[in-house]
């Protein structure tokens, strides 16, 4: 028996797979082609303290091995999510993680007391890295200055584990991952989609309603690599790895690199089923390469 | 109108074989697939969302209304036009080809109160529409499909449809039918219209128009969407549509909305 049991400071995850914030919705959309209580945890759809309609349609551009997104933090608010979503799925044997967003700080600590109440949810991911919105999202987190106060004033108001999710929008992640780390993160989660855009060379017209918005998908999973092993140096806090994660082998790659566990985000459009795949297939890794915990492969590449 | 007089089936995701392909001619096609199971009841309106294997270029599913579905061989059949990458790889699939389908996806149309319905269908926008037909038949309903093209190499199921109930057929070019967009029609003209409900597919333009000539004739309308998604079933919140109460998924509050019901 191989033991695929992590820890996010003292939670414990059954296994290393959990779903990205805005790729699985609130989790009960997946109910019918998967058994959410395999999952190590899944991150729901972010989170604001109003009601948001998003950005206008179209919010999606398809590219070479990828996807751009600028669905913009479309949600009900957090009083809706608790009042009629919390209620339905609270029950899932697994982590529900909620990935909270603001506008401004005093926005953030709202919906984190919020959220303290909420038992069955032992995590808060923040979101400093949503690259569609005007303001606040990847606005905080691609200056020093403004991620230290708002990860300060999110772990003051915070009752749970907190990760803060950064953007790879910026020239050195590791010294953003240290800065947070020191304003209180438990773990940092990372990476969020990459600033892109795409045009329609016939029309001249950009393909998404934003011109610009995240990019996702394989495409960028070598950076994403590169950034999570970055991190992993740079920081002594457990790292969530994600960037463009389509199986089992690439799930290990981001392992090695530094995860102790990791998101999958783009590829659950693909296949829905595709998360307990890659648990199986981590599982089997383990067995054929004699190893016993898959903590023993966190950041483990060999040089 | 009855509000989804069907039951709600569980999405499911499956790899289907390739029967075979009907070319209509040299860019469309039917193309009938095969599942290794029992066919769940497949509702008229509900899309699938197929898997282009070896394209490159395509990552993402590519969503298709359900043409047909043969509940006795378990297959379902899919119209499609080569417009891109991925439909032109479904058409160079073979027989005993595999590829992975997420379905039945998307909520259905609504039985109308009264007898008569106009089914207005645009080009490819016909493709929900046979199986509507076929449940307007079982219930009784008398159905007329008015089916509009450029010209008549785009009106090619005219004959399958008749089954089912009258055709009308305009074309940009007049080679078939009436000259003219579905809505210049001469059916839309006649003071004695007669009919109770009409349900519209096709180009964004052409729904707007049949919205609007509903609207003007106080008939209740609903129109089906074809908005880009990556995944189907609720979760990206790629495809959404501007309704009067917010922006609502095409995928899993639509394909179907009732005219009003949008911000159009």
């Amino acid at each position: 028996m191989v033991d695929l049991k992590i820890k996010i400071q003292d939670l414990e995850f059954k296994n290393p797979v959990t779903t990205a914030s805005g790729t699985f919705a609130y989790g009960e959309e997946f109910s019918d082609f998967l058994d959410l209580n395999r999952l190590g945890g899944f991150f729901i759809k972010g989170l604001t303290l109003e009601n948001r309609e998003g950005n206008p349609y179209p919010r999606m551009a398809e590219t070479a091995s990828g996807m751009l997104n600028s669905v913009g933090l479309q949600n009900k608010g957090i009083d809706h999510f608790i009042s009629h979503i919390y209620p339905r799925i609270k029950d899932y044997d697994t982590h529900i993680i909620a990935n909270i967003n603001g506008s401004t700080i005093e926005d953030y600590i709202t919906v984190t007391e919020k959220l303290n109440d909420l038992e069955k949810i032992p995590a808060i991911e923040l979101n400093i890295s949503c690259p569609n919105v005007k303001e606040g999202g990847m606005a905080f987190g691609i200056r020093k200055k403004s991620a230290v106060e708002v990860t300060e004033a999110v772990r003051k108001a915070c009752k749970k584990i907190l990760i803060v999710k950064l953007t790879p929008n910026i020239t050195d992640i590791a010294e953003m991952a240290r800065v947070v780390e020191g304003a209180g993160a438990d773990s940092i989660s990372l990476v969020n989609t990459f600033l892109g855009m795409a045009i329609d060379a016939e029309t001249r017209k950009p393909l998404l309603s934003t011109v610009t918005g995240g990019l996702s998908g394989p495409c960028i999973k070598p950076i994403a690599l590169r950034m999570v092993w970055d991190v992993f140096k740079a920081v002594k806090v457990p790292v969530i790895g994600m960037g463009g994660i389509m199986n089992a082998a690439d799930a290990i790659e981001f392992i090695l690199a530094g995860s102790t566990a990791i998101q999958i985000g783009t590829a659950n459009f693909i296949d829905p089923q595709v998360s307990l795949k890659i648990i199986d297939g981590i599982e089997d890794y383990l067995i054929r390469h004699k190893v016993k915990a898959v903590t023993d492969l966190t950041g483990a590449m060999e040089i | 109108m009855t509000r989804n007089f069907f039951f709600k089936n569980m999405k499911r995701i499956e790899d289907f074989t390739v029967i075979q392909h009907h070319w209509l001619n040299e860019n469309t096609f039917l193309i009938e697939l095969k599942s290794s199971g029992q066919l769940p009841v497949i509702l008229p309106g509900n899309f699938a969302q197929i898997q282009i294997n070896n394209t490159p270029g395509v990552f993402l599913r590519r969503p298709f209304s359900i043409y047909n579905a043969d509940y006795k061989n378990n297959t379902l059949t899919f119209y499609i036009k080569i417009v891109g990458k991925g439909s032109r790889e479904l058409g160079l699939l073979k027989p005993g080809d595999i590829t992975s389908i997420i379905y039945p996806l998307g909520n259905t149309f609504s039985l109308p109160d009264k007898d008569k319905v106009l089914i207005v269908g645009g080009g490819f926008g016909i493709a929900p529409f046979l199986l509507l037909g076929k449940s307007f038949r079982e219930h009784q309903k008398k159905t007329t499909f008015l089916i509009g093209g450029r010209s008549k190499q785009d009106i090619m199921l005219a004959s399958t449809f008749k089954k089912y109930g009258d055709v009308l057929i305009t074309t940009e070019d007049g080679s078939l039918g009436e000259k003219g967009l579905v809505t210049d029609h001469s059916v839309f003209n006649n003071n004695n219209f007669g009919y109770d409900m009409i349900y519209t597919c096709g180009p964004d333009p052409m729904m707007k128009a049949v919205a609007n000539i509903a609207r003007n004739k106080n008939i209740p309308c609903e129109a089906s969407l074809e908005n880009m998604m990556a995944c189907g079933f609720g979760a990206c919140l790629c495809c959404v549509v501007e309704t009067t109460s917010g922006n609502k998924c095409v995928c899993t509050e639509g394909p179907v909305f009732n005219i009003n019901d949008l911000a159009w």
